[in-house]
């Protein structure tokens, strides 16, 4: 693997630059009612073993069946990923002991996964992007959670999480530093959520990461790689990196050798330690599971599901630039969440079809209403200004009622009042003044009375904004500023 | 009133159908016979009220003329079966105190067409051997014993004094022709040793049974009863306890080819639940006995003529072959060029599942908990406590051959020997061969003891005629043929095409019509 140098990312050793290289293993819950295998369902919560069928106890003589809406949930995933999807693919078991693990194999897929290599495009906030490859996707279920912590001298087991789909979404070795792999995870999360096949949550630890580090000298081979375990969110994902590169490069540097192993991330000690090294680790004894014949598919089915996949973030996000005019900026913060992006195209959206201004839209959505949830930290479902009162309020902007600035007033009334734009405007009278004699009026009282300013303004025309701002006070910003503007500009003469 | 238990399934329900007797007295009757028997140790669980309940539902049904095809039949089911709230071991002693809260489709499909339920037949433990001598209840004893000689007896009224021995017994002084018999116990064959001695010794009407690598075929074919493996698929694995996934599959023992064959139209069928079984109509089996056998071209495999063959079985092989061709079949000899390699192909194919298939026994959830320290020493003592020593041989041998840097050696390699067996069986269909004819075993039954030596492959060779079966997942049929020189019964076997169990039961009923039935001289 020679990826090329990002010369930016590079960390600074007692030797000389080293590179960090990542490749990160997410396994994302798959979204389903029903478990992989049985028929036992997935909701989160519920008292311990309520969610357990006789498949997922491994009762004797039990059999996997497998749940095609995982498989559907599988392709679609794969086609967000641009990925080759498998139209034949094999479930292995991988055989191990431990109480959580009802049957003793978690059924996975080994050397024949449902989906092949793929790619996520992941922007980074200064505006690059980069392209990192996917080299699999495959289904397998989730373990039962072992409870150490109920009982003096005894270990408890709950198996609600036993036979749960997982996606495992394994990257390439294409991150450089703990940035572009917390951008990587994002956009991947971003690209689940789109495609409602995950939700993404890493609280209930529906999405985790097994991140696997290794350093180099630019240039050089790949170094030894260390796999972290579990890192179940995205800050800690790149805290575990910046760690691990650390202490790989401090034992490179003192003339030591890295051991390949699998270690835990420590977040409250901020350190990766070992969890068992290459001699400690299982032979799994993989062999394709008798009780399950290989999956098969055909390209029809694929296509049916290509056919309904939701607009997804980088085909939105080209769009929003190309037919709205958006910045690439304002755009990639517009699709970086499913449910922003559904709001701003609510506001968009005009009640009669037609098709609000983006621009002004996106400046509303993206400024106003997108600092105010982030200031008072609320997710945009639980926003006091709907969508249609949003629009409303660009409306009323377009159309002159109102002025940017007494739109930030009404937008602070429905903020915290509620009500329908326009009825506010109309029943507070927020209205623009757009009768010019009302304005011309202003105007020329103001003139009259600064005689002085007016011979500045002639020779200085800038000097115009004092006499606008005047007009604006002196009609309570109702005024309207273009008509103002070429008022003024008319009386002094500019 | 005759003896019930004497009659085949098919004269019982045609007595049941005409009132001759009631299902109870069926039941009862058989429920007797069972409790008679138990030096047989056929049984390890019976469930005479269940059986009584299930009767007089039975009873109800006929009564309304609403009776299903095997309406107040009474069946022994083989302890692999998972029956609702009936102890269920796999007559290991891991699951010594399991009692499943669900019923397996294979019986629940008994039940539904209206057989009764006469208790759990003993088998090797989870289905691993050869003899059913790896149980946790112990060896099944077959109801067949050896004789030893066959002479006109004078009138005198005790053992003469050159015949009679510690070994010998008289049996019976009426008539002048006697037989006297060893009472040497012999195996009945496993793994479904409960199965196979349970019908031969009328403990039951049919039974079911299981087949790995012959489970069904050998102990049939050693206890002169009727024992049909069908094509893998064809019955549902649902709640049987799992040996080897890929290669398990239900069958029915009977005392006739009728029998077997009216057995498994209940038990056959799709499963939703079993994502292997196969959905495919179940045709009327028993309307294929007594169908014309004219032209049907029966391969006569080569390979099959083993070193060290037995005279006894390559003449009873010669004799079945002249059985379908005086009916009029045709005989060719085929070639299945890879059968040599099927047996130590099965030997790891077989372990590796079981390895797999068994890890589930682990103490944490149900079975049997022999506690430890930890979690590994729990685990540790639990299967070693919990496992038999031919079951802990297996594991071994499985987890081995699944070993990183061995799997290719063993696992892959096993399984493309499996290809080729079956390309091998699929050649010699495609020149339009019905059916293949083999011995069914390498010899008649043996001792309980005799083979339970260092070597275990002493024991495995008792499938090489029935694992190629299971390996290609076809159907097979073990039919009784005949007898060794010492009265035991010998069985044939026919291997088909896949679904085509139909003509297995057309060719066994013509061996059947021909060599006639086997049945022991009752010693128990």
């Amino acid at each position: 693997m020679n990826a090329p140098v990002r010369s930016a990312k590079l960390i600074k050793g007692a030797t000389g630059d080293w590179e960090v290289v990542v490749g990160i293993e997410v396994h994302a819950q798959v979204t389903s009612n029903a478990k992989l295998f049985s028929g036992a369902s997935t909701v989160f919560g519920g008292e311990p073993n309520a969610h357990v069928s006789l498949v997922d106890a491994a009762m004797p003589g039990m059999l996997p069946v497998i749940n095609e809406e995982c498989v559907r949930q599988a392709v679609r995933t794969g086609l967000g990923l641009k990925a080759q999807i498998n139209l034949r693919s094999v479930f292995d078991r991988k055989n191990y002991f431990y109480p959580d693990l009802p049957q003793g194999y978690q059924i996975s897929q080994y050397k024949s996964p449902i989906v092949g290599e793929g790619e996520v495009i992941v922007d980074l906030a200064d505006g690059t992007s980069f392209t990192v490859g996917i080299e699999r996707l495959h289904l397998e279920q989730d373990a039962g959670k072992s409870l150490h912590d109920q009982h003096p001298s005894m270990s408890f087991v709950d198996l609600n999480r036993s036979g749960v789909a997982l996606m495992e979404i394994v990257s390439k070795p294409d991150l450089r530093s703990a940035d572009e792999a917390r951008a990587y995870v994002t956009k991947l999360r971003t690209i689940l959520r789109y495609l409602g096949t995950c939700d993404g949550d890493m609280e209930k630890g529906n999405l985790r990461a097994d991140v696997n580090v290794s350093v180099r000298k630019p240039g050089q081979p790949l170094g030894t790689r260390c796999e972290i375990k579990n890192v179940n969110s995205i800050r800690f994902i790149g805290q575990a990196i910046e760690t691990e590169a650390r202490r790989q490069i401090g034992i490179l540097e003192d003339g030591g050798r890295i051991d390949q192993e699998t270690r835990l991330f420590d977040p409250v000690k901020g350190e990766t330690r070992s969890m068992r090294s290459k001699e400690e680790a299982h032979d799994y004894r993989y062999f394709p599971d008798p009780d399950l014949l290989p999956l098969e598919f055909d390209q029809a089915f694929v296509d049916g599901l290509k056919g309904h996949l939701p607009e997804l973030p980088d085909e939105k996000k080209a769009r929003f630039i190309k037919e709205l005019g958006l910045t690439a900026y304002d755009a990639s913060v517009l699709v970086s969440e499913r449910e922003s992006a559904d709001f701003f195209e609510q506001v968009l959206a005009m009640d009669g079809g037609g098709r609000r201004d983006g621009k002004l839209a996106a400046n509303w959505v993206i400024n106003e209403l997108f600092g105010r949830l982030n200031k008072e930290g609320r997710d945009i479902a639980a926003s006091p200004v709907s969508a249609g009162q949003l629009g409303a309020i660009v409306d009323l902007i377009g159309e002159g009622v109102i002025s940017g600035k007494i739109a930030k007033d009404l937008f602070e009334i429905v903020w915290s009042e509620g009500g329908d734009p326009r009825a506010i405007v109309e029943s507070r009278g927020m209205k623009q003044v757009t009768d010019l004699s009302a304005i011309e009026k202003v105007v020329d009282d103001i003139v009259a009375a600064n005689p002085d300013k007016v011979a500045q303004a002639k020779a200085k025309p800038t000097m115009i904004g004092w006499f606008v701002g005047q007009v604006m006070k002196s009609s309570g910003g109702k005024a309207n500023p273009q008509a103002v503007n070429d008022l003024l500009k008319a009386k002094l003469g500019l | 009133m005759t003896d019930l238990t004497k009659l085949t399934l098919t004269e019982a329900r045609d007595g049941l159908a005409k009132k001759s007797f009631s299902a109870l007295e069926l039941t009862d009757a058989h429920l007797a016979a069972i409790e008679a028997a138990r030096a047989l140790n056929a049984y390890v669980l019976e469930t005479p009220d269940q059986a009584r309940a299930m009767a007089r539902a039975a009873d109800e049904r006929l009564a309304k003329g609403a009776g299903g095809p095997l309406e107040g039949i009474p069946l022994g089911v083989k302890d692999m079966f998972a029956t609702r709230g009936v102890r269920t071991t796999a007559c290991a002693r891991i699951l010594s105190n399991f009692v499943p809260p669900y019923e397996s489709t294979v019986t629940s499909q008994l039940w539904r067409d209206g057989a009764v339920m006469l208790g759990k037949l003993n088998n090797d433990e989870f289905a691993m051997g050869s003899s059913n001598e790896t149980s946790a209840f112990g060896p099944v004893v077959s109801p067949w014993r050896r004789r030893i000689e066959k002479k006109i007896l004078s009138e005198s009224r005790g053992p003469s004094k050159d015949v009679a021995g510690p070994d010998l017994v008289w049996k019976g002084m009426k008539t002048s022709e006697e037989e006297i018999y060893d009472t040497a116990k012999l195996v009945p064959g496993g793994s479904s040793g409960g199965s196979a001695a349970a019908v031969a010794a009328n403990l039951c009407l049919g039974a079911t049974g299981t087949d790995t690598g012959g489970s069904i075929r050998q102990p049939a074919a050693f206890t002169g009863t009727v024992g049909i493996k069908p094509t893998y698929g064809r019955c549902s694995r649902w709640g049987i306890v799992a040996f080897a996934s890929s290669l398990d599959q239900a069958g029915p023992f009977a005392r006739t080819v009728e029998d077997a064959a009216i057995l498994l139209r209940s038990m056959a069928g799709h499963d939703p639940k079993d994502t292997t079984s196969v959905d495919r109509a179940v045709p009327d089996y028993a309307a294929a006995v007594g169908k014309s056998v004219k032209g049907m071209k029966i391969g006569i495999p080569k390979e099959y003529r083993v070193d060290g063959m037995s005279a006894e079985i390559e003449k009873l092989w010669g004799e079945g072959a002249a059985m379908l061709k005086a009916a009029g079949a045709e005989l060719v000899e085929v070639s299945l060029p890879h059968t040599k390699y099927a047996l130590p192909a099965y030997y790891i194919v077989a372990p590796a599942e079981a390895s797999s298939n068994l890890a589930r026994y682990d103490g944490v959830r149900y079975g049997v908990r022999v506690p430890g320290r930890d979690i590994v020493e729990m685990y540790e003592k639990t299967r070693a406590e919990g496992f038999g020593p031919e079951v802990r041989r297996r594991i071994m041998i499985g987890t081995y051959v699944l070993s990183a840097g061995y799997y290719d050696a063993y696992y892959l390699r096993a399984q493309q020997v499996r290809t080729l067996i079956r390309k091998d069986f699929e050649d010699c269909f495609a020149n339009g061969v019905s059916a293949i004819l083999t011995p069914a075993t390498p010899s008649a039954a043996f001792g309980i003891g005799e083979k339970t030596s260092e070597d275990p492959v002493e024991m495995y060779l008792n499938d090489v005629f029935t694992v190629t079966v299971n390996m290609a997942g076809l159907p097979g049929l073990a039919v009784p043929a005949g007898r060794d020189s010492q009265g035991l019964p010998l069985g044939l076997q026919l291997i088909g095409r896949p679904f085509d169990e139909e003509t297995l039961f057309t060719l066994g009923g013509v061996i059947e019509q021909t060599a006639g039935r086997f049945t022991p001289q009752r010693w128990w």
